[in-house]
C-alpha cells in the first residue's frame, strides 16, 4: 500500500528528525531543560546552509556552519537561563522568537531555493542507487555517526558531569561540577544537532523557508516519547536508538495516514493523529508497569 | 452445472469490466496544497471544475488525489514523495513551498504549479517563456500597475500608501518590494507595517493610522486571514482600504481589481488538461492571470470617508452590497 518512494521518503525525513530527537533527548531528558529553541534553530540551520550554498560553499562546510549557528542559538538560551536567571522555558521561547527575525535577516528573504545548487547529496547520485534511496543511504551514515559520537560523549567525563547536572544539580555542584557550564554546553550541543537537521532537510527538500520550524519541538518530542515506549531507554545507547526509532515510526505513521483512505483519514487529520499517538505513547508504558506489578504481586 | 454457469457468468462479466477499463483509460491527477485557505481552496476547486468541463470526469475517466500539508513543510515533503511514488499523470502543486517539495522529488512526472508568484526565483523553472523541464504552471504575480491605476483613479490626491505584510511570507515580501518600486515611479511613498502572525495584524494596521492616505493590501496570506482588523482600522481612522483580491471587498474593502483565485484554478486546470493530452511542459510558457474583475463596495467606501464616483461603480463587474 505504501509506494517505494513514499516509504523511502518517510525514512529520509525520519532520519533527519532522528537528529532533532537526539537534540531534544539532550535537553529534555539529560539536562531536564525544556528547550523550545529548536523551533528557531531548525530553520536557522537551514538558513545558514542555504545562504552559504548559494555563495558556492562546500555543502559539508555549509552544514558545519549550520551546526555552529545552532550551537550559538542554544548557548544564548542557556546563558539567558544560567546568567540572567530567566526561567528555562521562557528563555528558550525568547530565543525562538528572536530567531524568526534573525533567520529572515540571514536569508534576506523568506525562501531560498536550492533546487539547482550542489548539496551534500549531489555527489551521491552517481553511485548506482535509485534517486529516492540516495538521501536515505547518506542520512543513515550521518545518523549512525552522530549516534556513536553522542554515545561516546555521554560516557566521557564531561558527559557524565552533564548527566549528573540534569539528574541532581545540587549533588553535582557538591561534587565540584560547574553545572552552569554544563547546561550551556548541553543546550548548545542540542541545538547544534537541530541546526544540522535543518541544514540537511533544506538540502533534501530543495529550499529553506522561514516557516520550516513550525512544530519541530512537538514532532521531536513525539518521536522521543514514541521511541521510548518501544525501546525501553534503560541505557544511554538504548535511549539514543529510541530517538531514531521513534522519529522513523512517527514518519511512517504519517505516510500510512496519508495512504489510509480506507479509514477515511486525510492529511488534515494528522495533528489529531499526532496528539493521539503522543498521548498513547505517554500513557501505555505506565499501564504496562501497572499490569506487570499486579502480575508479580499475584505470583508473590 | 449451476457452478459452471456461475463461473462463466463471472468470467464474462470480468472480461466485460476489463474491456471497459481499457476503453476508458483512467487518468490520475494528484493535487498537493501547502495549507487550507480560502484562496488556495478556490484554486483547488477551479482545477477540478475545469477538468470536469473538459471531459475529465472524476470517477469515470479521472482519479483525483488531494492532500494538504497544513502549513508543515515536513508533511508537504512526505505528500510529494507519496504522489511521486504513485506515478500520477500530472501533479498539481498549489503555492510555492508545495511546488518546491514536488520539484525536489519528481524527476519525470509533469508538474503544473498554481498560485506561485515568482517561479524563477523559486528555481522551479529556467525562464517564464521556456520552463525547460517537467515543470510549468500559472503564476499569481499581481498586476500591481493596474491596481495602482485603479487606486489613483479613486484617490488622485493620495501621496502616502500604507500596506500591512508578513515579512516571512515569500510571495508577500516579493510583492511589497515590487509595490515599493511602482509607487516610487509615480512619486508616491510606501509606508510598511509588518505583522508576522494574524494576531499582530490589528496592531500593525493601527500603526498606519494618521501616517497614510490609503491602505493597499497585497495577497499576503497572513494579512488577508485577518483583513477585518485592517478594515476596522480603516473605518475608524477614515483611511480607505484597497485590496488585491476580490474576496476582501466582500469583507469590507473599498475596491479590488482581482484576480479571482477560482479563475486562477480554472486556468491551471486548462493547463493540466493540455498536459494530459500530451503537451510538453518544457515548452509551455508560464501563464499569468489575464482576466481581471473590478469589485467595488460603495457602502464600505462611505464608512471609510470617501464616495465612489458613479462611472467607477458602473465599470465594476460586481458591486458589493452588505446585507446589514
Amino acid at each position: 500500500m505504501l509506494s517505494d518512494i513514499a516509504f523511502y521518503g518517510a525514512l529520509e525525513t525520519g532520519l533527519i528528525y532522528g537528529l532533532v530527537a537526539f537534540g531534544i533527548y539532550l535537553s529534555f531528558r539529560v539536562l531536564d531543560f525544556p528547550d523550545l529553541t529548536v523551533d528557531g534553530s531548525f530553520p536557522l540551520g537551514a538558513a545558514v546552509a542555504a545562504v552559504l550554498l548559494v555563495e558556492g560553499w562546500n555543502p559539508w562546510l555549509a552544514t558545519g556552519m549550520a551546526a555552529l549557528a545552532g550551537m550559538a542559538a542554544g548557548a544564548v538560551t542557556a546563558l539567558l537561563n544560567v546568567k540572567l536567571n530567566i526561567l528555562n522555558l521562557l528563555a528558550s521561547i525568547l530565543t525562538m522568537i528572536a530567531l524568526y527575525s534573525i533567520n529572515l535577516r540571514i536569508m534576506g528573504r523568506p525562501n531560498i531555493a536550492l533546487l539547482t545548487e550542489d548539496t551534500v547529496l549531489t555527489p551521491w547520485y552517481g553511485i548506482g542507487l535509485k534517486f529516492h534511496q540516495v538521501s536515505v543511504a547518506l542520512f543513515v551514515i550521518v545518523v549512525v555517526v552522530a549516534l556513536v559520537l553522542l554515545w561516546r560523549f555521554m560516557k566521557s567525563e564531561i558527559g557524565l558531569a552533564m548527566r549528573a547536572t540534569g539528574a541532581n544539580p545540587r549533588m553535582a555542584r557538591a561534587q565540584g561540577i560547574a553545572t552552569g557550564a554544563m547546561i550551556v554546553l548541553g543546550v548548545a550541543l542540542s541545538n547544534g544537532l537541530v541546526g544540522v537537521a535543518g541544514a540537511l532537510f533544506a538540502q533534501s527538500q530543495g529550499a529553506a523557508d522561514v516557516t520550516m520550524g513550525v512544530g519541530v519541538i512537538v514532532i521531536g518530542l513525539a518521536s522521543l516519547i514514541g521511541g521510548e515506549a518501544v525501546v525501553t531507554p534503560s541505557t544511554v545507547l538504548r535511549a539514543l536508538i529510541a530517538c531514531v526509532v521513534g522519529a522513523i515510526m512517527y514518519r511512517l505513521a504519517i505516510a500510512f495516514a496519508l495512504n489510509a483512505d480506507f479509514l477515511g483519514l486525510k492529511s488534515q487529520d494528522l495533528n489529531l493523529i499526532t496528539a493521539v499517538l503522543v498521548t498513547l505513547a505517554i500513557v501505555l508504558p505506565g499501564v504496562r508497569t501497572k499490569i506487570a506489578n499486579k502480575l508479580t504481586r499475584k505470583q508473590a | 452445472m449451476v457452478k459452471n454457469t456461475l463461473r462463466t457468468l463471472i468470467g464474462a462479466s470480468l472480461l466485460a469490466a476489463a474491456s471497459l477499463v481499457q476503453a476508458q483509460e483512467t487518468r490520475v491527477v494528484a493535487i498537493t496544497q501547502i495549507v487550507e485557505h480560502p484562496a488556495l481552496d478556490a484554486v483547488h476547486q477551479g482545477v477540478r471544475d475545469e477538468l470536469a468541463e473538459r471531459g475529465y470526469k472524476e470517477g469515470e475517466n479521472l482519479q483525483i488525489m488531494h492532500e494538504s500539508a497544513q502549513g508543515n513543510s515536513a508533511i508537504a515533503s512526505q505528500i510529494a514523495r507519496k504522489f511521486v511514488g504513485e506515478q500520477p499523470d500530472v501533479i498539481v502543486a498549489i503555492a510555492t513551498p508545495s511546488a518546491q517539495t514536488v520539484a525536489a522529488a519528481a524527476r519525470n512526472i509533469p508538474v503544473v504549479f498554481s498560485a506561485v508568484t515568482d517561479p524563477v526565483a523559486a528555481k522551479l523553472i529556467e525562464s517564464w517563456e521556456k520552463p525547460g523541464a517537467n515543470i510549468t504552471g500559472v503564476s499569481d504575480m499581481l498586476p500591481i500597475k493596474k491596481h495602482l491605476d485603479m487606486l489613483q483613479r479613486v484617490m488622485p490626491d493620495a501621496k502616502r500608501i500604507g500596506t500591512v505584510y508578513n515579512p516571512g511570507e515569500a510571495n508577500a515580501a516579493a510583492l511589497v518590494k515590487l509595490l515599493e518600486q511602482h509607487l516610487a515611479e509615480r512619486g508616491l511613498e510606501l509606508v510598511k507595517a509588518a505583522a508576522t502572525k494574524t494576531s499582530e495584524v490589528l496592531g500593525a494596521a493601527r500603526s498606519l493610522a494618521g501616517k497614510v492616505d490609503a491602505i493597499y493590501l497585497t495577497t499576503d496570506n497572513t494579512v488577508i486571514s485577518a483583513a477585518e482588523a485592517v478594515i476596522s482600522v480603516g473605518q475608524r481612522a477614515n483611511i480607505p482600504v484597497f485590496a488585491a483580491d476580490t474576496a476582501t471587498v466582500e469583507r469590507g474593502a473599498v475596491a479590488a481589481l482581482g484576480f479571482d483565485y477560482y479563475k486562477h484554478g480554472r486556468q491551471t486546470g486548462a493547463m493540466v488538461a493540455r498536459v494530459l493530452e500530451g503537451a510538453d511542459t518544457a515548452t509551455m510558457p508560464v501563464e499569468t492571470m489575464e482576466e481581471l474583475d473590478l469589485f467595488v463596495n460603495p457602502e464600505a467606501a462611505e464608512r471609510m470617508g470617501i464616495t465612489l464616483a458613479e462611472d467607477f461603480i458602473q465599470d465594476a463587474q460586481k458591486v458589493v452590497k452588505s446585507g446589514e
